[in-house]
C-alpha cells in the first residue's frame, strides 16, 4: 500500500526506500528496507527474523530503522503525518493513522478485539476512512472464549498422560500467547518447544512477557515429554521433525478451526479456535464503533464484508492486495 | 443430542480405525435406549426423514441470513449442514433443555413439508453448534465422517463382545432403533426372531492358500471368478440381493429380483455377460464391464440391456424351508446341482468343478488360467458345513500368480495416520516408447503397500532428497527408482492419460540396483489388458 504525497509504503511485499510496518509476520514485514518505521517491538522482531541490511553494491549497508512507540507521530514527506496505536495482533502490533490535508486514514493491519496477555490491546481511533482486514470475514467466523479453548487442551492433556499433545500454533504471537493463556489457565507444568518457536519466546519474555517455564524439544528424551504439552509451527508437526515425540495428539490453534473440514485437511485431531485476528463480530462491531464515512476492506474474504456493509447502506470498497496467501494467519 | 453430539465430533477428528470404534463402542455402552438405537441407525445410515431434506435447512438459514452471505459461508465451508449450524442464530441454549435423540426423532417423522419450516427451528434454538450441526445430520442422513456402516455395526460387536456375523445376519431383518438387537446384545436376552424375513447370511471366507498343498480327495477344486460375490435371498415370495458386506443392492439388480422360482438362500458370484470373455466355460465378461453396473441406484433399460447380470452359483444355504447349512460342502453342492434345472438358465448357471487328477496337475490348470475372467482357484473341503467367516482349513483362495512389471517412481504423497510424516503413496509409470530415444513416462498406477517400515524410511528419505516439485501433499520426484510392481490384472480407462488401469497393484520389490531406462514400456502392459 503506498502513501502517494509521503513516497512511503505501509507492509511492502518487496524491498522500498520507506516503509511503515504494523508488524513482524512475514507477509507485512520483509528486510531490505532503506528506512523502516515501526513501533521498538516490530522492529526488535524483524531484527530477529530478517536480514535488515540492504545491497548497495559494496557489501551490505545497514537500513535505518526508526521506532516510534504507541501514540507516538512521525512526519513523513509531502505533510503527512502517521501515528501508532496498538492493534491488539501480536507483540509491538500497530494500527497507523495517517494525517494530511485534513483528512485522517486508519489502516488496521491485522488486528483482534480481545483481551491478550502478550501485547496491548486495540484502541479505537475515530477517522474518515477506515481500511480493515478481513481475514476471518464471514459470518460463520466466531471465536469463542479462549478460557474454553484452554480447558479443551488441558482436558484433552490430562486425559491422556501416556502421550504428548503437540499444538501447531505460528512462532509470532499465537505460540506464545497460548503459553501465556495455559499459565493464566494455572498450568505450570513445563512446556516443550521448537526451535523456531523458543527464540521468539526469549524476545517476548525481554519483552515482560512471563511465560513460565519452557524447554528445548531438541533437548529432551522422548519419554519425559509424555503427559506434556509441546507448541510447535504447524509446518514441523506435519513433518518428520514430529516423530520425536512420544505418540502425540495433534492440535492446531487458529481460528480456521472453527470449520471442520479445514482440521480434518490438516490431520488435526485437537482443534483449537484461536486466532489474533478479529472475528465477523469483532470486525462489524469495530465499524460500527469506529464509524468511518468510508470502509476499505482488504485481506481475505472482502465480499461478505463489502456485502455487510452494502446491507447497513455504509460506504465501502474492496482493495485487492498482491501477494497475500491465502491463509496465512 | 449432545451425547451423540460429541460423538460425531470426535469421529469428524479421528482417523485411526480402532479409535474410532473405541469411541462408537463407549457411546453405544453408555447411552440408553431408544437413543443409542437411533444413533446406529443414523452411523450406519438407516434412518430416513421424507419430510425434511438438507433443502429444508437451506431454505430456513436463507430466511434468517442474507442470501449472499449464506451462499459465500456455504461456498467456503463445503458442507451444507455445518454452515447453517455455525449461521444459525444463536440463542439462550442451555444443556438441560436440550432435546434426546428420541424425541428428536419422534418430532422429526411427524414433520410435513409443510410443518417443517415451523417445527425445526424449534429444535435448533435448543441446540449449541455442535448440537446442531448432528441435528442437520441425522435430520438429512449421509453423515460423511468417514465412519462406515460396517465399522459402526464392527463397533456394536466389540461394544457388547458379539460377533459381527451374527449382527450381520439380524441386522437386515430389524429397524432403528434396534431394540431386539440391543436387548439380546447387551442385555443377554433372546436371539432376535427373525423367521420369514428376508436376511443376509454372513459369508464363509477362504484363507489364501500359502506354501501348502492340499490333497485332492479331501478337498474339491473350483475356479475363482472374477465379479462380486452376492447372496439372493427369497423368502415368503421376497427376493432381496446383498453384497459381501451385507449391504442390499437389490435395487441396483432389478433383474435378479423375480426369477428365483423357489425360496432359497444362493451363494454365488455375480457376473455380467460379455462375448469378449469366458470361451467354453460360459460367457462372463470382466470385471471391468461389471464396474459399470455397481453402486447404481437406478439402472437404465439400456444398461439393462447391454450389461445383463447373472449369478453363477457357488452354494446353497437354504433350500425351501430346510437349512442346509450343517451339512458337509459335498452335500451341499449335490442339492445344488439337483435344483439347478429348476432355475432358469438366463440368470444362473452352475460354478464347475475343476477336475485333477491331483495337485500338481492341478497347478498345471491353475497356470494355464491366464486368460478368462477368472482369479484363480478355490479348494473347498468335501465335509465341511458352511460356517461365517473364515475357519482355518476350510475354504482356500490359491489366487493365480501376480503379473509383474517394472515402473519407475514419479510421484509421492504423504500418508494418513501414522504414516502422515511419511510420503508413503507412490505413483509410478512406465516409458511410452524408447527412453534413450526420448520416450517419456507416464503414470500407470499407485501403491502404498507392500513395503516394510523399514523400507518406508528409505523411500520416504529419497523422496525428499529428490523432490523437482511440490504439489500441496505430493511431490514429484526425480526418475532414479524402479519398482517391480504386482498386480492382478490390467484393464483399459479413459480416465488415465496412459489409457490404463491397474487392479490391486502393490510394491512387489523395491529395485534399488535397475536403471530407469530398463524399466517396462507402455506396450509390455498393453498387451496384458483383458476386456
Amino acid at each position: 500500500m503506498q502513501i502517494v504525497p509521503a513516497d512511503c509504503w505501509i507492509d511492502p511485499g518487496r524491498a522500498v526506500d520507506c516503509a511503515l510496518v504494523t508488524h513482524g509476520h512475514a507477509d507485512h514485514a520483509r528486510g531490505g528496507h532503506g528506512e523502516t518505521i515501526a513501533t521498538p517491538e516490530t522492529l526488535a522482531i524483524m531484527a530477529l527474523r530478517y536480514r535488515t541490511g540492504i545491497e548497495n553494491g559494496e557489501g551490505e549497508m545497514p537500513s535505518k530503522a526508526t521506532p516510534v512507540q504507541y501514540g507516538g507521530t512521525i512526519s513523513l514527506a509531502g505533510g503527512v503525518k502517521a501515528s501508532f496505536f496498538p492493534a491488539g495482533h501480536v507483540l509491538g502490533s500497530a494500527q497507523i493513522l495517517l494525517e494530511h490535508a485534513g483528512e485522517r486514514v486508519v489502516i488496521t493491519g491485522d488486528y483482534k478485539r480481545r483481551h491478550d496477555p502478550t501485547c496491548a490491546t486495540f484502541e479505537v481511533i475515530p477517522c474518515d476512512v477506515f481500511i480493515t482486514e478481513a481475514t476471518f470475514g464471514l459470518p460463520v467466523f466466531v471465536h469463542p472464549p479462549i478460557e474454553q479453548e484452554m480447558a479443551k487442551l488441558l482436558g484433552v492433556l490430562s486425559a491422556n498422560p501416556d502421550q504428548c499433545v503437540a499444538v501447531g500454533a505460528y512462532a509470532l504471537g499465537k505460540a506464545q500467547r497460548v503459553i501465556a493463556e495455559l499459565r493464566a489457565a494455572g498450568h505450570h507444568q513445563p512446556i516443550y518447544l521448537h526451535g523456531a518457536i523458543e527464540k521468539m519466546c526469549r524476545l517476548y519474555e525481554e519483552h515482560g512477557v512471563d511465560l513460565g517455564e519452557l524447554r528445548l524439544v531438541a533437548d529432551a528424551n522422548k519419554d519425559d515429554m509424555r503427559g506434556h504439552i509441546v507448541v510447535a509451527t504447524p509446518a514441523a508437526l506435519n513433518d518428520r521433525w514430529s516423530r520425536r515425540l512420544p505418540d502425540p495428539i495433534t492440535a492446531m490453534a487458529s481460528g480456521w478451526m472453527r470449520v471442520r473440514g479445514r482440521a480434518r485437511q490438516r490431520g488435526v485431531e485437537l482443534p483449537l479456535i484461536i486466532s489474533d485476528h478479529a472475528d465477523w463480530n469483532e470486525l462489524t462491531n469495530t465499524i460500527l464503533e469506529v464509524n468511518p464515512s468510508e470502509t476499505w476492506i482488504t485481506h481475505g474474504r472482502e465480499e461478505a464484508l463489502l456485502r455487510w456493509c452494502e446491507l447497513g447502506q455504509r460506504k465501502a470498497r474492496a482493495l485487492a492486495m498482491v501477494g497475500r496467501e491465502e491463509e496465512a494467519e | 443430542m449432545e451425547e451423540f453430539a460429541a460423538l460425531l465430533n470426535a469421529l469428524v477428528y479421528t482417523t485411526s480405525r480402532n479409535r474410532k470404534l473405541a469411541l462408537i463402542a463407549a457411546y453405544l455402552r453408555e447411552t440408553p435406549d431408544p437413543d443409542r438405537g437411533w444413533a446406529l441407525a443414523a452411523l450406519t445410515g438407516s434412518v430416513d426423514f421424507p419430510a425434511v431434506k438438507a433443502n429444508t435447512f437451506r431454505n430456513l438459514l436463507k430466511e434468517r441470513v442474507d442470501p449472499v452471505l449464506w451462499t459465500l459461508s456455504r461456498d467456503f465451508v463445503g458442507d451444507t449442514a455445518e454452515t447453517a449450524s455455525l449461521l444459525w442464530p444463536e440463542g439462550s441454549t442451555s444443556s438441560e433443555n436440550s432435546p434426546s435423540i428420541a424425541e428428536v426423532v419422534e418430532t422429526l417423522s411427524s414433520l410435513t413439508r409443510a410443518s417443517a419450516p415451523t417445527e425445526l427451528p424449534k429444535l435448533l434454538d435448543r441446540l449449541d453448534e455442535n448440537g446442531r450441526f448432528a441435528l442437520i445430520k441425522f435430520a438429512t442422513g449421509g453423515m460423511r465422517i468417514g465412519v462406515s456402516a460396517r465399522l459402526a455395526k464392527t463397533a456394536f460387536a466389540q461394544s457388547f463382545d458379539v460377533s459381527v456375523e451374527e449382527v450381520e445376519e439380524y441386522w437386515h431383518a430389524l429397524e432403528p432403533p434396534y431394540a431386539e438387537l440391543f436387548a439380546w446384545a447387551a442385555d443377554g436376552g433372546d436371539p432376535p426372531d427373525v423367521t420369514n424375513r428376508p436376511m443376509f447370511r454372513p459369508f464363509m471366507l477362504a484363507h489364501p492358500l500359502e506354501d501348502e498343498e492340499v490333497d485332492l480327495s479331501d478337498y474339491a477344486a473350483e475356479w475363482k471368478w472374477d465379479g462380486i460375490r452376492v447372496q439372493l435371498v427369497r423368502v415368503n415370495g421376497q427376493t432381496r440381493l446383498y453384497s459381501r458386506s451385507g449391504d442390499d443392492i437389490s435395487a441396483t439388480f432389478p433383474e435378479l429380483l423375480d426369477v428365483l422360482p423357489i425360496d432359497a438362500v444362493v451363494d454365488g458370484e455375480l457376473m455380467v455377460r460379455g462375448s469378449v470373455q469366458g470361451g467354453e466355460i460360459g460367457g462372463a465378461a470382466s470385471f471391468n464391464a461389471l464396474q459399470q453396473r455397481l453402486g447404481r441406484k437406478k439402472v437404465s433399460k439400456k444398461m439393462l440391456a447391454e450389461l445383463p447380470a447373472f449369478v453363477r452359483l457357488y452354494d446353497v444355504l437354504l433350500l425351501e424351508g430346510e437349512d442346509l447349512r450343517e451339512l458337509g460342502w459335498e452335500q451341499r453342492r449335490a442339492a445344488l446341482e439337483a435344483v439347478m434345472p429348476r432355475l432358469p438358465n438366463s440368470h444362473f448357471d452352475l460354478s464347475q468343478i475343476v477336475a485333477a487328477r491331483d495337485f500338481s496337475h492341478l497347478a498345471e490348470i491353475r497356470g494355464g488360467a491366464r486368460e478368462d475372467a477368472i482369479e484363480g482357484l478355490m479348494l473347498k473341503r468335501r465335509d465341511a458345513p458352511y460356517i461365517a467367516g473364515r475357519k482355518v482349513g476350510l475354504w482356500y483362495k490359491w489366487k493365480r500368480d501376480p503379473l509383474l512389471v517394472d515402473c519407475v517412481l514419479m510421484y509421492a504423497q504423504r500418508g494418513s495416520g501414522r504414516r502422515s510424516s511419511f510420503y508413503s503413496d507412490y505413483t509410478f509409470g512406465c516409458w511410452d516408447g524408447d527412453p534413450d530415444a526420448g520416450a517419456e513416462l507416464l503414470p500407470v498406477g499407485k501403491a502404498y503397500s507392500g513395503f516394510t517400515d523399514a523400507e518406508l524410511k528409505k523411500l520416504d528419505k529419497l523422496v525428499r532428497q529428490t523432490t523437482l516439485n511440490r504439489f500441496g501433499p505430493v511431490r514429484e520426484v526425480e526418475r532414479t527408482l524402479v519398482f517391480e510392481v504386482a498386480f492382478d490384472s490390467v484393464h483399459s480407462s479413459k480416465r488415465h492419460k496412459s489409457g490404463l488401469a491397474m487392479r490391486f497393484p502393490r510394491i512387489h520389490r523395491i529395485r534399488w540396483d535397475k536403471p530407469v531406462h530398463e524399466a517396462d514400456r507402455l506396450d509390455n502392459l498393453r498387451s496384458l489388458i483383458r476386456d
